[in-house]
């Protein structure tokens, strides 16, 4: 699975940052940065977990 | 103004009515009815409240058909009639007034804060802050009045210095924000502080554009000051400075009233730091301190709940219904701070997610488990039927706190 972050969309909330920091980051903007992608299995449920936290709606799950 | 029209109102609007911790139960029958019913607002004015869950979540999402603008030459009754032009002169700069894309150019310029980054740098300062507090309280003796000596001025001195503004006019602004968001307070007053409030920060805003600090308004001073006009500065400076006081300190009162309520669950936010990250998130959903309703405009004729909305309605959100939706989570009406829940609604949702979220919960995540650890034996100190809460307020909380340990 890969994920996609759209930055135009992205507000900076840093949900998916909380949710998983091995997968997401900031940069100094406070833009949303994928640091993993595809996504490793193990990550996969707290993936699902920021896509649907979102409130920006950045966040997609992609299936391969 | 008439002379009934002065007095207090005798209960809030329906969707801002608790007991206690809970919403009003007529919330629940709405949400478990209709989903959506037709209400009057606390200005008068009719609109359509919004109960359930994902609806809200829906709703928030969605800004291109729910709007957060108002419809040109709306005025708030028992206001003074204002000009377009001074209309836009308030609304500057408040992000919460704004739809994407205006939206997004202000809310961009000040992510770069509030990130998690940030916030961790943050992290020894506040400890600082909230110790010393503790210390001032402990060498106070019990008891305490906990709203004057830590939930109000922890997160006051943090926004201060964050945002740049003397702590040594907290009294007077922090005086403004409690009074200028509580309903039993007449309208026209509260406008008027609203403009006093107003002119206070362009007096700040005036002192970063000559000689920009270390602070938030001297960074938007020296990396945008070029495109924000005075008005915007002043709106995003007055809104931080009223979310940043307003929030997070009634969030630690009533939290820890909530805890004191519920001391298994208390011990384990004192003695388990595993546990304060989802006891911060359960409180957040539990206490759903803004109840006063978020407002949107329709764009378009919708459909909510099965219920068709035509365009140009208000529409009126109940967070505190759409966190106890059993949509959301089994047994709503419970604090358990142990489900570690995630996707409530207590920080809103969509583009207008609390800018300050990182920061609240920060500053949750260190003041709850301190307080509790200095005074183990932390008791009320007052009869729970007689703790003074804030029924009017857009905020919920407590007025004062009486605690002994």
């Amino acid at each position: 699975m890969n994920v996609s972050a759209d930055r135009d969309v992205c507000i900076g909330a840093g949900m998916c940052v909380m949710t998983t920091d091995a997968i997401f980051d900031q940069d100094d903007a406070g833009i949303v940065v994928v640091l993993a992608d595809p996504v490793p299995d193990g990550e996969l449920t707290r993936v699902r977990e920021a896509v649907k936290l979102c409130p920006s709606g950045a966040l997609r799950l992609l299936a391969d | 103004m008439t002379q009934a029209s002065a007095l207090p109102p005798a209960l809030p609007p329906l969707h801002m009515r608790r007991t206690h911790f809970d919403p009003t139960p007529e919330l629940r029958q709405i949400r478990e009815s209709m989903g959506v019913q037709k209400i009057e607002t606390m200005f008068g004015t009719p609109a359509y409240l919004v109960t359930r869950h994902d609806d809200i979540r829906e709703i928030l999402a969605d800004a291109e058909r729910f709007s957060n603008r108002r419809p040109p030459g709306f005025n708030i009754p028992g206001t003074p009639a204002a000009t377009a032009d001074e209309q836009a002169d308030v609304r500057a700069g408040n992000l919460l007034g704004l739809d994407p894309p205006e939206h997004q150019r202000l809310r961009r310029m000040l992510s770069p804060e509030f990130t998690v980054r940030r916030m961790k740098r943050l992290e020894p300062r506040i400890v600082e802050i909230v110790e010393q507090h503790l210390d001032a309280m402990q060498r106070g003796g019990a008891p305490a009045e906990l709203v004057a000596s830590f939930a109000l001025p922890i997160p006051s001195l943090v926004i201060c210095e964050l945002l740049g503004v003397p702590y040594r006019d907290r009294e007077a602004f922090g005086r403004r924000a409690a009074r200028q968001l509580d309903l039993s307070i007449p309208v026209a007053e509260r406008f008027g502080l609203q403009r006093e409030g107003r002119e206070y920060m362009r007096s700040l805003v005036m002192g970063a554009r000559r000689d920009p600090g270390e602070d938030m308004l001297g960074m938007l001073v020296r990396d945008h000051g070029t495109e924000l006009s005075d008005n915007e500065l002043i709106g995003i400076a007055g809104l931080l400075l009223l979310a940043g006081h307003e929030t997070t300190s009634n969030m630690l009162s009533l939290g820890t009233l909530a805890l004191l309520r519920h001391p298994e669950q208390l011990a384990a936010v004192r003695d388990d730091p595993d546990a304060v990250g989802p006891a911060v998130e359960e409180l957040v959903r539990y206490l759903s301190i803004v109840q006063s309703g978020i407002p949107r405009v329709t764009t378009i004729g919708v459909e909510v709940a099965g219920v068709h909305i035509p365009a140009g309605q208000v529409v009126v959100l109940s967070l505190p219904s759409g966190n106890r939706d059993p949509q959301l989570i089994d047994a709503p009406d419970v604090l358990d701070i142990h489900r570690g829940a995630a996707g409530h609604l207590g920080f809103g949702h969509g583009v207008h997610h609390c800018l300050g979220a990182p920061l609240a919960r920060m500053e949750m995540r260190i003041a709850f488990p301190a307080l509790l650890r200095r005074f183990p034996g932390l008791a009320l100190a007052e009869p729970f039927t007689g703790v003074d809460f804030r029924r009017f307020h857009f905020i919920y909380g407590l007025s004062s706190l009486m605690v002994t340990w």
